[in-house]
């Protein structure tokens, strides 16, 4: 029973959510895309003259240097690159094996259920650092590498929700009555359950690509993962945390790209789970 | 004349910038039952819940209005309390029962916990006293061995005694009012039966005041003395529950009464009969422009559509640290019919006879223990997996609740033609037009096709769940409780409806109900089932005129006859509807049907 004015409120916040999501976030991807032409040196030269200079102060260091003279914005563009790309790559690629392990376990039930969800227990009961370790040790590390482990530890957070969403969902009646007329089980899959639980995949989507932006880092520091000398914005706040009281600019714009990328995430986040939602729409 | 407990003056209550209360006066005396009555939608709810101040919480506003209350106190505007002098109120002063007996006790605590709560804080009893208080409450609503229940659980106990356990938990403090909100609305008619006379037997002894919201006229006749009509959150009409019934003034009251299926009412006739519809006008009532007509669509000469033969069903239930199967359910235990093409076949029976199961068993939604089931001749057990696909477009279910039965993301045109694109009838445009034409057949518009569920009402989505039923003709249609979510007067349009396309295409119905008085109407024939067996199977009126099983005659007399001149004196059935689980090896003893009369076979 929503009525004009309050749905009109709420219309225009979502326009807003919208707006403002796709300005943090394309400006972001668009600066980063290209990095290349705006800084062709890629914020790897070193000026130890200019060691330290704090931001705001020179028009050839906007955002400051590092301890090394090297520009921060130039290094937070072009780092920019490793993060989104771990970020993204790995939130996809998890979402796509986990929402189908989830799915299959959660439907089909039986021997697929528990063999997916002993995976999942497994999984989830191995330290993440044990693991990063032995699977760099193995296999090196790079950024494909780097991606395929966060995949393979992080597809069991989308697997476990979404085996829970689906138990109950398969049990309502909507369900059974698309298989009283006789539609096929991958057509049930596909057109009604996976609609049907996209909202809590998003959230956690959202969620989770902050956090791999930060884990790529924390692998970089313990000298697993990505080349450490490529800049990255994790990469650039783990350096920059001895000079946290003397050069806060070093560790503060890294910092605040990530803060900005997950914003901007989180509200087109928001933004895309309510208008896949039909219920949540005013008027056709 | 006495003061009035209640009395509500002018009430206005609004959610957002929608009145769902406009300018509401009633009272409630000492000692008498006020029921409201109303379609969902007239702000019968919204009303009780601004009484206990609870609406404030779900966001409403009082745009005018005194709700005036004789508390202990005095007299005080309800509407001017702060919630903390309410909540001194609430539960002590006014109490309250709500619908679902299911989810309004805490699963994590004792029965006797949950009374002994409210006598604790408001009665400032200790644990041992309010314990005991306890156990006399529940004496005095009938609960058998009341000191062993106040240890157990809500999940222990059946819907039933759960709404017994909500009742002594309303009554624990003696308060003046007591509202009940629609109380046996999701209960069996026998149970219903036993609490409303608990009810009534405890308003007498406590001479508290009642407000007895709901949308059944049987109930109302039943228990009112008074009677307030309600409709889009406006008073239609008010008075004496005799004279509502007997000369309503007010055209919606007459449609109101009109529409309500009355048992009895098909006496004397053979064969189903579709009456013309009324409704109410600005000026009065119209009945629409239809002649009645006989029903005779069902053609018994010609070869049974569906043969069910022996039919079992059960369900393990394993327990125990290593998954044995320790008991089983017994949800059908050799269960023999058969329907005939153009026939309406009712299953009747409570909760837990297994009505429900035989249709999905039908529908192959689960599978059987044992038994067959033919569909024109053939066993589904000799049917490859291609036929048995296809048998689905033959049989097609119509679910009780289509709030639930329609997925949430996709528009009423996708879930139309769903059927038609998975059975590969037609082509995508061919389908497109036969959805608009199904929307329109079932009284709907082709606009229709892009709306979501949530913007339809309940009985347009029950019409857009009937028009996916019909996408690819079928010739059975499995109707599981179909009309119990409906409201009266949306109920007798969707059953013309049925019988219209009956008439139209020789459609076959297997009409799962709980309701005596819809079955008598809609069905050719009626089995009776308890506890996953047939009782009594034969045509309408060989049940409903002369009814040869003991099970057959209570489910009937527990029936609430919407005449309030004809209150029931007779003792209510007593004692709960048995389970139908059993350990295992404790097999049930199977009845044997003998024909009485012809086509009238009864459990012997």
């Amino acid at each position: 029973m929503a009525n004009a004015t309050t749905s009109g409120r709420l219309n225009r916040f979502k326009a807003m959510e919208f707006v403002v999501g796709i300005l943090l976030f394309g400006t972001i991807c668009l600066a980063v895309l290209f990095a290349p032409l705006l800084f062709p040196d890629g914020g790897t030269k070193i000026d130890l003259a200019a060691r330290l200079t704090a931001p705001f102060q020179s028009f050839a260091h906007v955002l400051g240097t590092d301890p090394l003279g090297r520009d921060v914005l130039a290094r937070v563009v072009t780092g920019g690159k490793v993060s989104l790309v771990v970020g993204f790559a790995s939130v996809v690629g998890s979402i796509f094996v986990g929402v189908a392990m989830g799915l299959v376990a959660g439907y089909y039930r039986g021997a697929w259920d528990a063999l997916l969800m002993r995976f999942v227990d497994v999984q989830l009961a191995l330290p993440f650092i044990l693991l990063a370790i032995t699977f760099f040790a193995i296999l090196g590390g790079s950024l494909i590498n780097t991606i395929v482990l966060l995949i393979v530890s992080q597809c069991v957070q989308y697997a476990r929700l979404v085996r829970g969403s689906v138990l109950s969902l398969r049990e309502r009646e909507f369900i059974l009555s698309a298989r009283a007329i006789g539609v096929a089980d991958r057509n049930i899959i596909l057109r009604h359950l996976l609609p049907n639980l996209l909202g809590p995949v998003i959230v956690l989507a959202t969620l989770n690509f902050a956090n791999n932006i930060l884990l790529e880092s924390s692998l970089t520091f313990l000298g697993l993962g990505v080349d450490p000398t490529i800049p990255s914005w994790g990469g650039m706040l783990a350096d920059a945390r001895t000079y946290l009281q003397t050069a806060w600019w070093v560790s503060v714009f890294p910092g605040l790209a990530i803060l900005l990328t997950v914003l901007g995430l989180n509200l087109l986040g928001d933004w895309l789970r309510d208008s896949l939602d039909p219920t949540g729409r005013t008027s056709r | 004349m006495i003061d009035p407990i209640l009395s509500i003056e002018g009430l206005s209550v609004e959610f957002g910038a929608s009145r769902v209360v406009d300018n509401l006066s009633y009272s409630v005396e000492a000692g008498r039952t006020l029921a409201i009555v109303g379609e969902s939608g007239s702000g019968k709810s919204v009303t009780a819940l601004s009484i206990m101040r609870l609406a404030d919480m779900a966001g409403a506003r009082f745009a005018g209005g005194k709700i005036l209350f004789q508390s202990s106190n005095g007299p005080v505007d309800l509407l001017a309390l702060s919630q903390d002098q309410m909540r001194s109120i609430r539960g002590k002063e006014i109490a309250m029962i709500f619908q679902e007996p299911m989810t309004s006790l805490n699963p994590v605590f004792s029965i006797g916990d949950q009374i002994s709560e409210a006598l604790i804080l408001h009665e400032r009893l200790t644990g041992a006293q309010a314990l005991e208080a306890a156990a006399e409450l529940l004496a005095k609503v009938r609960l058998p061995d009341p000191k062993g229940q106040l240890k157990r659980y809500p999940h222990q106990l059946s819907g039933g005694m759960r709404q017994r356990v909500m009742i002594a938990m309303a009554l624990a403090c003696k308060p003046k009012l007591l509202i009940a909100d629609e109380p046996t609305t999701a209960l069996d008619v026998t149970i219903q039966a036993q609490i409303l006379a608990i009810l009534r037997d405890l308003q007498k002894e406590f001479g508290i005041g009642v407000i007895f919201i709901t949308h059944d006229m049987g109930v109302v006749a039943e228990m009112a003395d008074d009677v307030v009509v309600m409709r889009n959150g406006r008073k239609v009409e008010e008075g004496d529950v005799r004279t509502i019934f007997a000369k309503p003034v007010q055209p919606y009251t007459k449609a109101l009464l009109a529409a309500v299926p009355k048992l009895g009412a098909m006496q004397g006739k053979d064969l189903p009969l579709r009456t013309p519809l009324t409704a109410a006008t600005d000026d009065g009532v119209t009945t629409a422009a239809e002649e009645e007509r006989i029903q005779d669509t069902a053609r018994e000469d010609a070869a049974p559509l569906l043969e069910v033969r022996d039919l079992v069903v059960r369900f393990d239930v394993k327990r125990g640290l290593f998954g044995g199967v320790s008991h089983r359910v017994h949800a059908v235990e050799k269960v023999g019919f058969t329907i005939y093409p153009g026939e309406t076949l009712a299953l009747v029976g409570e909760s837990g006879s297994g009505k429900s199961t035989i249709g999905r068993t039908i529908q192959q939604l689960q599978a059987a223990t044992s038994g067959t089931i033919s569909f024109r001749g053939r066993q589904l057990t000799d049917l490859n997996k291609a036929e048995r696909h296809a048998l689905r477009q033959k049989i097609q279910y119509i679910f009780q609740d289509p709030f639930e039965s329609l997925d949430p993301r996709k528009t009423a045109g996708f879930s139309i033609a769903e059927p038609i694109l998975t059975h590969r009838l037609m082509s995508a445009a061919d389908a497109k037009r036969k959805v608009h034409e199904l929307l329109e057949r079932v009284g709907l518009t082709a606009a229709h096709a892009g709306r979501y569920p949530h913007e339809f009402s309940g009985g347009q989505r029950q019409r857009v769940c009937i028009a996916r039923a019909l996408a690819c003709d079928p010739e059975l249609i499995v109707a599981d409780e179909s009309l119990s979510a409906l409201d009266v007067s949306i109920q007798a349009q969707i059953i013309n409806l049925m019988m219209d396309l009956q008439a139209e295409r020789g459609l076959a119905y297997l009409f799962i109900s709980h309701d005596m008085a819809v079955v008598e109407k809609i069905s050719h024939r009626v089995a009776v089932l308890y506890l996953g067996q047939i009782v009594e199977l034969g045509r309408r009126r060989q049940v409903f005129e002369t009814p040869a099983h003991s099970y057959t005659k209570r489910l009937l007399s527990a029936v609430p006859v919407a005449d309030p001149t004809v209150r029931r004196d007779t003792p209510v059935p007593t004692g709960e509807i048995p389970s139908p689980l059993r350990p295992v090896g404790d097999e049930p003893a199977i009845v044997t049907m003998s024909e009485i009369e012809a086509g009238h076979f009864v459990a012997g």
